[in-house]
């Protein structure tokens, strides 16, 4: 499959976290980026999650966290994708302090970006975990 | 097994027998055109067929995708199977684009059997206007029925959809304008149905009325279809009112495009519509190569001021016809 390919991903808030503004931005960088992005917004639960990237057939999982809960969220998302044999990389974005990163990676998140991520870092690293899985 | 490795007609067995992620690929393989999406249209054409195809349109903030939503909960609660083609716009800058219908739907979808896909436009119409009767008949072979398509109603796009749909629905808002502008030529032409959406608001009376004043005048010049007046219902998406009966009004032209020659008819246009697009396109390449190579000079001698663009033209496509035969 060729790097022109467009990339789809969607962009989602998993359970009572509803500080959406930064997954807002996101959605512009990736759109920017050319990218198509399947915005999910507030509220997802990973079954949702997991029937709209089977659906839109998605190329990866962008999950914005703002309230401590990724360390809990993320793995179960990582799961889901496994058990539902999609194979698809699982992105957090948000606040995550630097002593969780190495566990995130660990639980199979395929990369974090944290605060302040500039624009060409947010779209070049997933530009980047989806043609590796590719 | 990851399903990007499946032959195109591995991934319609197994979506024709419910694999969700195959069908998502399966769709993706026919958004993206090729030889792929040849195979896999060839494989549902002789498939599938029965369904019926539902297009919805309206301006961008009418209430569409929530409409939707409240559509496929009413449909699939009464045993049915719906599937959605949500399309919304790429951006002509960096071809990338914000797919948020699904997110007005999520809610009253979750707990059904319905499959939703977002697409987007891709800057150039004639690719789209193949890829959703493709997409449409992948969905129809793999036993969704109806297949709703919603579409962004500011352009030439949505009059093809209408032309991909056996049904289409026309969405607006009170105090979205007045009886000339219901007479202006356009999207209200094509609608069997119409939806007053937002109708909690004022105006949705005079909407109304400004609606069934234009339908009066259908029969001035023989637009009208002999038994049928569009029907006009009035919605609040956002808590379900109404839904029911736009659905009702669905399955009521429906019936009525089972009377007589209708259905086949529209379906007939529907193929030479399909025809006609690829055949634009087929040519389109074709035309591309010619202006590239310029094999007969042609063009070289109107660059240089020596022949008009017209006869320049003229004899492209004259040497471009001749080599075909």
């Amino acid at each position: 499959m060729g790097d022109d390919v467009t990339v789809r991903i969607i962009l989602a808030k998993l359970g009572l976290d509803g500080h959406d503004r930064g997954l807002k931005v996101v959605a512009r960088i990736l759109r920017d980026a050319g990218m198509e992005v399947i915005y999910l917004g507030l509220r997802q639960t990973t079954d949702s999650i997991i029937a709209a990237a089977e659906q839109e057939d998605a190329d990866a999982i962008g999950l914005s966290m703002h309230n401590a809960g990724h360390m809990t969220l993320a793995p179960k998302m990582v799961e889901a994708v496994r058990a539902a044999q999609l194979d698809i990389p699982v992105v957090v974005g948000g606040i995550v302090p630097d002593d969780d990163l190495q566990p995130l990676l660990d639980a199979g998140v395929a990369a974090v970006l944290g605060p302040g991520s500039p624009a060409e870092d947010v779209a070049r690293t997933v530009r980047d975990v989806v043609s590796a899985n590719r | 097994m990851s399903r990007r490795d499946l032959s195109p007609a591995a991934l319609f067995e197994l979506a024709v027998g419910g694999e969700r992620r195959s069908l998502g690929r399966l769709l993706t393989l026919v958004e993206r055109g090729g030889p792929d999406a040849d195979t896999i249209t060839e494989l549902s054409y002789r498939a599938g067929g029965a369904g019926h195809v539902v297009g919805i349109t309206g301006a961008p903030g009418a209430g569409k995708s929530t409409l939707v939503g409240q559509l496929v909960r009413t449909i699939a609660e009464a045993g049915k199977r719906p599937a959605v083609l949500a399309v919304d716009p790429s951006s002509p800058l960096s071809g990338g684009a914000i797919l948020g219908d699904r997110v007005r739907m999520d809610d009253v979808v979750a707990d059904h059997d319905a499959f939703i896909r977002s697409m987007a436009t891709r800057g150039h119409q004639g690719g789209l206007a193949l890829a959703i009767p493709g997409a449409v008949r992948v969905l129809d072979a793999a036993g969704y029925d109806p297949v709703i398509i919603e579409t962004v109603g500011v352009g030439q796009v949505e009059v093809d959809v209408a032309a991909a749909a056996d049904t289409t629905v026309v969405v607006v808002n009170p105090g979205w304008g007045d009886a000339v502008q219901a007479n202006k030529a356009g999207l209200l032409e094509v609608a069997d149905i119409f939806v007053v959406n937002k109708a909690d608001r004022p105006g949705a009376g005079d909407a109304r009325r400004d609606l069934e004043l234009m339908l009066d005048l259908s029969h001035v010049s023989g637009q009208e279809d002999e038994g049928f007046r569009p029907e006009i219902v009035l919605t609040t998406a956002t808590d379900g009112t109404g839904a029911a009966e736009v659905v009702a009004a669905i399955d009521a032209h429906r019936a009525h495009l089972g009377t007589g020659d209708r259905l086949a008819a529209r379906r007939r246009a529907q193929v030479r519509e399909e025809i006609r697009v690829r055949l634009e396109q087929l040519l389109g390449h074709r035309i591309d190569e010619a202006v590239a190579d310029d094999p007969t000079g042609d063009i070289a001698r109107a660059t240089a001021g020596d022949l008009s663009p017209a006869a320049a033209a003229t004899a492209a496509l004259t040497d471009l016809l001749s080599g075909e035969s």
